[in-house]
């Protein structure tokens, strides 16, 4: 039975309320008429408005109808139509709206994945009035995020970004948050009053990214090809009117990160990958979110946008090919947006399995992969091709950063996911990465990054993951998967040289579940050790990190290649940048990317984590780079079983050399 | 009147040794605090709508422990949803039996 009531009349377009949090617009799913009921009485006694739902299909058109009539959505994870996660993936691609899982079920697996998945926090049943009347924390939290993307756009630092609090998980990203947090609290608390009224009158209003308009926005794209896409011609041919440069911008990150989310992990690989699919599910679904994309996110990212993108699918292109391995297991878990159908490609076999997951992910997308799945197939096939060589050492750079700043625009929300998903995907996405620093090496890792991290930006990566790798692969599988057709994975290198301007420009949003931006962040600063090997892993893990060390880190995303190796990835944000100079060296040395391979396979590890920490920042700033290896051993695990992964996928990157994309080297 | 305030001695004696015996916890007084004059049968309510879905929930288990094999996957699923709602509402006892249930389906213990 599907019920629909609301409580109160809406409060159309209003940011926040004079009361807040008083009046905040909720929305309840849950199959559970008692819980149902219970969370309803709950909320209205904290005086938030509240519509309830026990279907998730109802659910997703009530907030497709209703644009910008929710501030919150509260969601089961056990449903019986639909899974709470895909849910919560889709809220996040479509509406970038904060989603709080709830569940009886207090397992750190399925908590883990809410948080890869992009959940701004998990609630345990039963749920307390007290932990109710704490939500709204979150919705004035993605809010400050946003306003502070948009009008940062490009500009490294983003110090304001609030760190999220999880109430019940708090994984890695407090050990990240930590660090960072000082300097940004203090910036928050004195923007916090600001932005809050400001929010709402500075926040644009969200673009609704519809089916027409994103088949447009894949067409224009397709037309220029994914390195060219440059928001702003984008934008041009797209001709919309009252569609603006940074709303393109983001949505493309978005959907770079989902392409190389699509050709990014396999799923099919062992035990590791489970974890670590998991994170990159998390990271995948948000990009399959992305097709909402909500412009703000991407505008907030899209700054980083075109370039970055260009770079993170570089990146992620490159990568893939060298990360077959990686790449594939993380394809599977973009499916929903194919966007990392690069990675896929080496993989292949692996990414079969991958993309069959990929596949059913993108399915989950509504209208929009269906249609972009033919547009990025042919875009992913053409950039994969060109990317082929996976000794784009450039292009991989150029995925890093890009993917960095990807991650880091990504809302927080997906920080969580990004420290998990980070390691796991492709850290192409970071398209983000400022090309300039990486160029091929970071746009693999943003690419892979990306994956992940961002949802929205998924989009970004991708079209540097078509470029950087001929993954064609992914496309072949995912039918549904709409993305799957870029192939970025696979080649990142591609993207190098373009993806570096928009890696620095754009603030990557960090990947909405720890995406692997930050990973590029992360192995940015592993570049600094010269571990050219790692490289690629930092390059495919990116996707976590490269959310935090976007800002300028394109240079870092580089570096994080070589860093992989480096489990030192302890590196604040600010070494990112050095190390992104550094990387770059190194990478342009490793032009051939004779990265040792076997080392990748085994730093990745370490950068793993860094990315992962790196995401959990979600702000390519600086900040995040001190962030950038805190503590997410976690992802550096996962990294390392996807690498271990992908290395025996794929042929042997040591040419990639991707950012960190150690597809090559990881042993499968 | 008298007849009132003796109901509603018992019903509070009733109540209280609910407690007592572990039927309810801490939750229920949080449902009880959501009461309040705007919704004077929040709770009522609230139980009977339990008791609904719990009474279906637990034919659809019965129904699946009359098959054989027991498919331990569905009953596992269905307990979870029994325990959710349960605590829910505080039915601290029904949730620990559940969690029992559940140990018992991870085991594949038919008998228990």
């Amino acid at each position: 039975m599907s019920t629909l009531t609301s409580s109160c009349s809406w409060k159309a377009g209003d940011g926040v309320s004079d009361q807040f949090p008083a009046g905040l617009r909720v929305l309840v799913v849950d199959d559970d008429p008692t819980c149902l009921r219970i969370l309803e009485k709950m909320l209205k006694t904290c005086q938030y408005q509240v519509t309830t739902c026990s279907r998730s299909d109802v659910a997703l058109s009530t907030l497709r109808d209703n644009k910008n009539g929710f501030d919150i959505v509260l969601s089961d994870v056990h449903m019986p139509d639909m899974d709470g996660f895909k849910l919560l993936e889709h809220i996040g691609l479509e509406m970038d709206l904060p989603v709080i899982m709830m569940s009886a079920d207090d397992g750190k697996q399925v908590v883990m994945k809410g948080v890869t998945h992009g959940a701004c926090d998990y609630l345990i049943k039963p749920i307390r009035i007290e932990a109710l009347k704490n939500i709204w924390q979150h919705v004035v939290r993605k809010r400050k995020n946003e306003w502070k993307e948009l009008e940062q756009c490009g500009s490294v630092e983003d110090g304001d970004r609030p760190q999220k609090h999880l109430e019940d998980v708090d994984y890695s990203s407090t050990a990240n948050e930590g660090s960072w947090k000082s300097g940004k609290r203090r910036k928050e608390e004195e923007d916090d009053a600001e932005e809050r009224d400001d929010s709402s009158t500075l926040k644009k209003p969200r673009v609704v990214w519809s089916v027409e308009l994103h088949q447009q926005f894949v067409s224009a794209v397709n037309q220029l090809g994914i390195d060219k896409a440059v928001p702003k011609k984008i934008l041009e041919l797209m001709n919309v009117p009252g569609l603006t440069r940074e709303n393109v911008a983001s949505h493309l990150q978005k959907y770079r990160l989902y392409l190389r989310r699509l050709s990014g992990v396999p799923q099919h690989q062992a035990g590791v990958n489970s974890s670590f699919i998991g994170t990159q599910d998390a990271g995948f679904g948000a990009i399959s979110s992305l097709n909402g994309y909500e412009i703000q996110a991407l505008a907030a990212t899209g700054q980083l946008a075109p370039q970055s993108l260009a770079t993170l699918q570089a990146a992620g292109l490159g990568r893939s090919a060298g990360k077959s391995g990686i790449s594939i297991p993380m394809l599977d878990q973009r499916n929903l947006f194919s966007f990392d159908n690069p990675k896929l490609r080496f993989g292949e076999g692996q990414s079969q399995q991958n993309l069959g997951t990929n596949s059913k992910q993108a399915n989950l997308l509504h209208g929009i992969p269906t249609t972009m799945e033919p547009k990025q197939l042919v875009n992913l096939q053409q950039s994969a091709q060109s990317f082929g060589s996976m000794s784009m050492p450039v292009h991989t750079h150029g995925a890093q950063s890009s993917s960095l700043l990807m991650p880091m625009g990504q809302p927080q929300a997906r920080r969580h996911v990004i420290s998990e998903s980070g390691s796991s995907r492709p850290p192409v996405l970071q398209a983000n990465m400022g090309q300039s620093i990486m160029s091929t090496g970071l746009v693999g890792q943003a690419l892979g990054r990306s994956g992940t991290a961002e949802n929205g930006r998924g989009l970004g990566h991708n079209a540097i993951l078509q470029t950087s790798s001929a993954m064609n692969f992914p496309m072949n599988q995912v039918s549904d998967a709409p993305v799957s057709s870029f192939p970025i994975q696979s080649t990142f290198p591609t993207s190098k040289g373009g993806y570096p301007e928009d890696v620095n420009s754009s603030i990557i949003k960090g990947p909405g579940g720890g995406m692997p931006s930050y990973d590029i962040l992360h192995d940015l600063q592993q570049i600094r050790s010269n571990d050219w090997e790692f490289q690629n892993v930092g390059v495919t893990f990116d996707t976590s990190q490269p959310g935090n060390s976007v800002q300028g880190n394109i240079d870092t995303s580089g570096l994080l290649l070589v860093h992989q190796g480096l489990s030192s990835g302890q590196s604040s944000n600010g070494h990112n940048r050095n190390i992104s100079a550094a990387g770059k060296s190194l990478l342009s040395a490793d032009g051939n990317r004779q990265v040792t391979t076997p080392n990748v396979g085994q730093p990745p590890t370490s950068l793993v984590d860094n990315p992962v920490q790196i995401k959990t920042e979600g702000f390519p700033d600086m900040s995040y780079q001190a962030v950038l290896y805190p503590e997410h051993y976690s992802q550096e695990d996962i990294m390392n079983a996807f690498l271990k992964q992908q290395q025996g996928i794929g042929p042997p990157d040591s040419e990639f050399e991707f950012d960190g994309f150690s597809v090559n080297n990881i042993p499968v | 009147m008298e007849r009132n305030s003796q109901l509603h001695r018992q019903v509070a004696l009733m109540r209280q040794s609910l407690f007592d015996q572990g039927y309810l916890d801490e939750q229920f007084v949080q449902l009880e605090e959501l009461q309040d004059d705007a919704n004077p049968n929040f709770v009522e309510e609230v139980v009977t709508l339990y008791y609904r879905d719990s009474a279906r929930l637990i034919a659809s288990i019965e129904q699946a422990l009359d098959k054989s094999p027991l498919d331990f996957n569905k009953l596992d699923s269905y307990m979870h949803q029994f325990k959710g709602s349960s605590s829910s509402i505080g039915g601290r006892k029904v949730k620990a039996e559940c969690a029992q249930f559940r140990e018992y389906c991870r085991a594949g213990n038919g008998e228990g």
